[in-house]
């Protein structure tokens, strides 16, 4: 390969939602993604470079999938933003609109509207095959010629077509001055003012503006005020241009299409989708069918995952084992292998669950399942304040609050909106299964039930279960509070069914496990390091301080033997600094049934619960000498409890903690990511002060049902 | 053309209709832009389990919408 100069073209894909964008967007660019935000905004940006030719590299950016240039939702307003202005320094150099040729008259719209924008376009037709057995037969040659703008047919399913349309990325786009959509004369008095005084070329884009100043970001406040006294001098009523603009592009679609497009009616012939979608969405096997999916998930996540995540336990506690040694005893090895592996392995175990929730959520998504989803709920959601959209909210908390809170974007109403943002956090995220699987462990026996349901998923899904009914419930309160302006709608496309692409759901597996531990391995190793030096020194020569307490209060200990080297490590986790805190707190969580070493761990794991396991690693390394292969799970069981003499962790403890990570809002990045999404302090407080409550009320009336 | 009188909220499953108005503004802007315009023909296809929403077939897809945004296009 040439190390010539090499040229860099910012390439924005865009189209409807379900146009096969993200599909082709991943033969683009292939494992070459990252996720960011746009500036400013807690919105997915997905970009990656994509090898056009030999020096020729593109960054292309995935924009969030909308009908028009009309935004409905914060989602689609990113697309506008970045459009609106073609002198903004990220405004990209060409656009790849994506047409669903199944669904090409709606699809069209968008495109007219961006191609009136200016910017060089490409057309990409995707889904021919498709659109055939519709009965639509398109012609792309003579819709080239048609339209006056490159055209290239791909399947992003199979990739066919990919490059013929690197090819065309590579050449320059002429783009024609003349656009689809003539304004009226009423309008041409505010687009020419709007030109002028704004000092843009294009007629759509002065259009734009007088439609939609008041929520274009990046406008200055003084330019909005101008924009306003425009619309008032030219009695410009937004909602009638708009419905009259809307017509006209049709107009203008449909003479294209009877151009272009073959259309035989497939006369009433059942598509399949419209079959599957009579048992799917059918009265009683519908909701019967998405409860099994949600139960056969929840043992995945148990069942098939236990396999491989013994397999990562018992390779770091080896790893360690063979460190510990061959290495020279001394800080630096304990800091190595207590500290540093053993908070990593609290990150690496949880890759297999993830994995498996990803790829379930991600195959959901891909077969259209998901809008299902929301078509079923959407009426039961309705009393809660929340909608049909508000489910895959609570399904991706599933897996994490953050992208979830993220993906409220789309709800177009901002009370439902809220809502969701607060009560999506009570959905059972990832970050707790590593909490609930080793309790769970711990005092739930391994038992089937009907030969096929392991007992420790029923109660898995049970929490999970308990999750989502206080997450309807606070819903359910809060609309009473809460009063709404704005109405609610629900229109929405039902996707056709379809077999998930398995490179889409394995690029999704490794994006969000690349993040996962990219992102949770640095809070949680470093946590466990801190945390290492906390619970490894004390004020004092806690050392010796240890040795003489143990020789005075259990003078019936030989010295050197295993037992009163484990009293010794143990009282100096005890007078360390670590142990210092835990004793601290212990009084207000004693009437949880919770002891100083958990203490420890809750206050740790206030960042983000999955340190938990972190924290209870080290503080049971560290307080442990000897038996180094034995995993924190064996640690925990073989935990005595000093004032009863049976085990520490008993049922009603298990459970009180469980109960305690189910509610508490113990993460850091969902108050930051509410805080961003509401703008302001209010509601992540709010949301912090009652999920601790819940938390600690629950938890206290759970210790005493359960001792 | 006479007064309309039946509304998409009105049709059974399986039966068709012409789109001839819309008595809500703000709603006729979102359903005009997802291809359900004036003079094109919709059918009822589904309907949610608990009667509420529905989903049509418009301009060769599949659109849900709630029986209270239905009853706003009125068919000829």
């Amino acid at each position: 390969m040439s190390i010539e100069k090499t040229t860099r073209l910012k390439v924005a894909l865009l189209g409807n939602p379900n146009a096969g964008k993200s599909s082709l967007f991943n033969h683009l660019t292939g494992l070459n993604q990252k996720i960011g935000n746009f500036p400013g905004v807690t919105v997915d940006k997905k970009t990656g470079t994509s090898k056009i030719s030999d020096n020729l590299y593109a960054e292309i950016i995935d924009l969030p999938g909308t009908y028009s240039l009309y935004p409905k939702s914060l989602d689609e307003q990113i697309v506008l933003d970045l459009l609106h202005s073609k002198k903004d320094p990220s405004s990209p150099d060409l656009l790849l609109v994506v047409i669903d040729a199944s669904t090409f008259k709606r699809n069209m719209l968008l495109f007219t509207q961006i191609r009136d924008l200016g910017f060089p376009v490409i057309l990409v037709l995707n889904m021919l095959d498709l659109a055939e057995q519709h009965g639509i037969k398109i012609d792309p040659l003579k819709l080239e010629k048609e339209l006056n703008v490159p055209i290239v047919a791909i399947n992003a399913r199979t990739g066919a077509g990919i490059r013929e349309l690197k090819a065309a990325i590579a050449c320059p786009v002429h783009t024609p001055p003349e656009s689809y959509y003539k304004p009226g004369p009423l309008a041409s008095g505010i687009i020419s003012e709007v030109k002028e005084n704004f000092s843009l070329e294009n007629d759509y884009q002065a259009i734009l503006l007088a439609h939609q100043y008041d929520n274009m970001r990046g406008l200055p406040q003084k330019e909005k005020e101008e924009l306003a006294r425009l619309v008032k001098k030219w009695s410009f009523d937004s909602k009638v241009f708009q419905s009259k603009e809307t017509i006209a592009r049709y107009d203008v679609i449909t003479r294209i299409l009877k151009e272009t497009v073959e259309e035989k009616s497939v006369d009433d012939k059942e598509l399949t989708s419209t079959k599957i979608d009579r048992i799917l969405t059918h009265k009683v096997f519908g909701y019967l069918l998405f409860f099994f999916i949600l139960l056969v998930l929840f043992q995945s996540i148990f069942a098939w995952a236990s396999f491989p995540m013994d397999l990562i336990d018992g390779g770091i506690a080896w790893i360690n084992g063979a460190l510990k040694q061959n290495l020279p005893g001394g800080p630096f090895t304990d800091l190595l292998t207590d500290g540093l592996i053993a908070g990593l392995g609290g990150v690496l175990i949880f890759i297999p669950q993830i994995a498996i929730l990803f790829a379930f959520i991600a195959v959901l998504e891909e077969s259209g399942y998901m809008s299902r989803v929301m078509f079923l709920m959407d009426k039961l959601m309705r009393p809660f304040g929340m909608s049909g959209r508000s489910v895959v909210p609570l399904i991706s908390g599933v897996a994490c609050a953050v992208p979830a809170i993220m993906s409220t974007r789309s709800i177009e109403n901002w009370k439902e909106r809220l809502i969701t943002i607060f009560v999506t956090p009570l959905m059972s995220c990832s970050a707790r299964i590593p909490v609930f699987t080793i309790l769970i462990a711990l005092v739930v026996p391994e038992k089937d039930i009907l030969g096929f349901f392991n007992l420790q998923g029923i109660v898995l899904m049970a929490l999970y279960l308990l999750g989502f009914l206080s997450a309807i419930i606070s819903g359910f309160v809060m609309n009473k509070i809460l009063q709404n302006k704005q109405r609610s709608f629900f229109i929405m496309e039902l996707p056709s069914y379809r077999i998930p692409r398995w490179k889409n759901v394995g690029l999704t597996i490794y994006e969000k496990v690349k993040t996962f531990v990219l992102e949770a391995g640095k809070v949680i190793v470093a946590i466990s390091v801190v945390l290492w030096v906390l619970a490894s020194y004390g004020p004092g020569d806690i050392e010796t301080k240890a040795l003489d307490e143990v020789r005075q209060e259990q003078p019936e200990l030989a010295e050197s033997t295993p037992d009163f080297d484990n009293a010794v490590s143990g009282k100096k986790l005890e007078l360390s600094y670590a142990g210092k805190f835990g004793h601290f707190i212990e009084p207000v969580i004693r009437p949880l049934g919770f002891d100083w070493k958990i203490g420890v761990a809750l206050i740790t794991s206030f960042a983000a619960r999955e340190v938990f396991i972190g924290t209870m690693s080290t503080i049971y390394s560290v307080g442990d000498s000897g038996d180094d292969e034995a995993t924190i799970k064996q640690r925990m069981k073989e935990e005595i409890n000093p004032k009863t003499g049976g085990p520490m962790y008993t049922p009603a403890l298990a459970f009180s903690l469980l109960i305690f990570y189910l509610f508490a809002m113990q993460c850091m990045s969902t108050l930051a990511v509410v805080y961003r999404e509401t703008k302001g302090w209010t509601w992540p407080l709010i949301q912090l002060v009652y999920m601790t409550g819940l938390a600690y009320g629950l938890s206290f009336i759970t210790y005493h049902i359960f001792s | 053309m006479g007064d309309p009188k039946k509304s998409i909220a009105d049709l059974k499953i399986g039966e068709k209709g012409i789109v001839c108005c819309f008595k809500d503004e703000e709603m006729s802007l979102k359903l005009l832009e997802m291809g359900c315009l004036p003079g094109s023909m919709v059918e009822l296809s589904n309907k949610a389990p608990l009667g509420d929403p529905i989903c049509i077939k418009v301009s060769g897809y599949n659109l849900s919408l709630r029986l209270e945004e239905a009853a706003t296009v009125m068919l000829r």
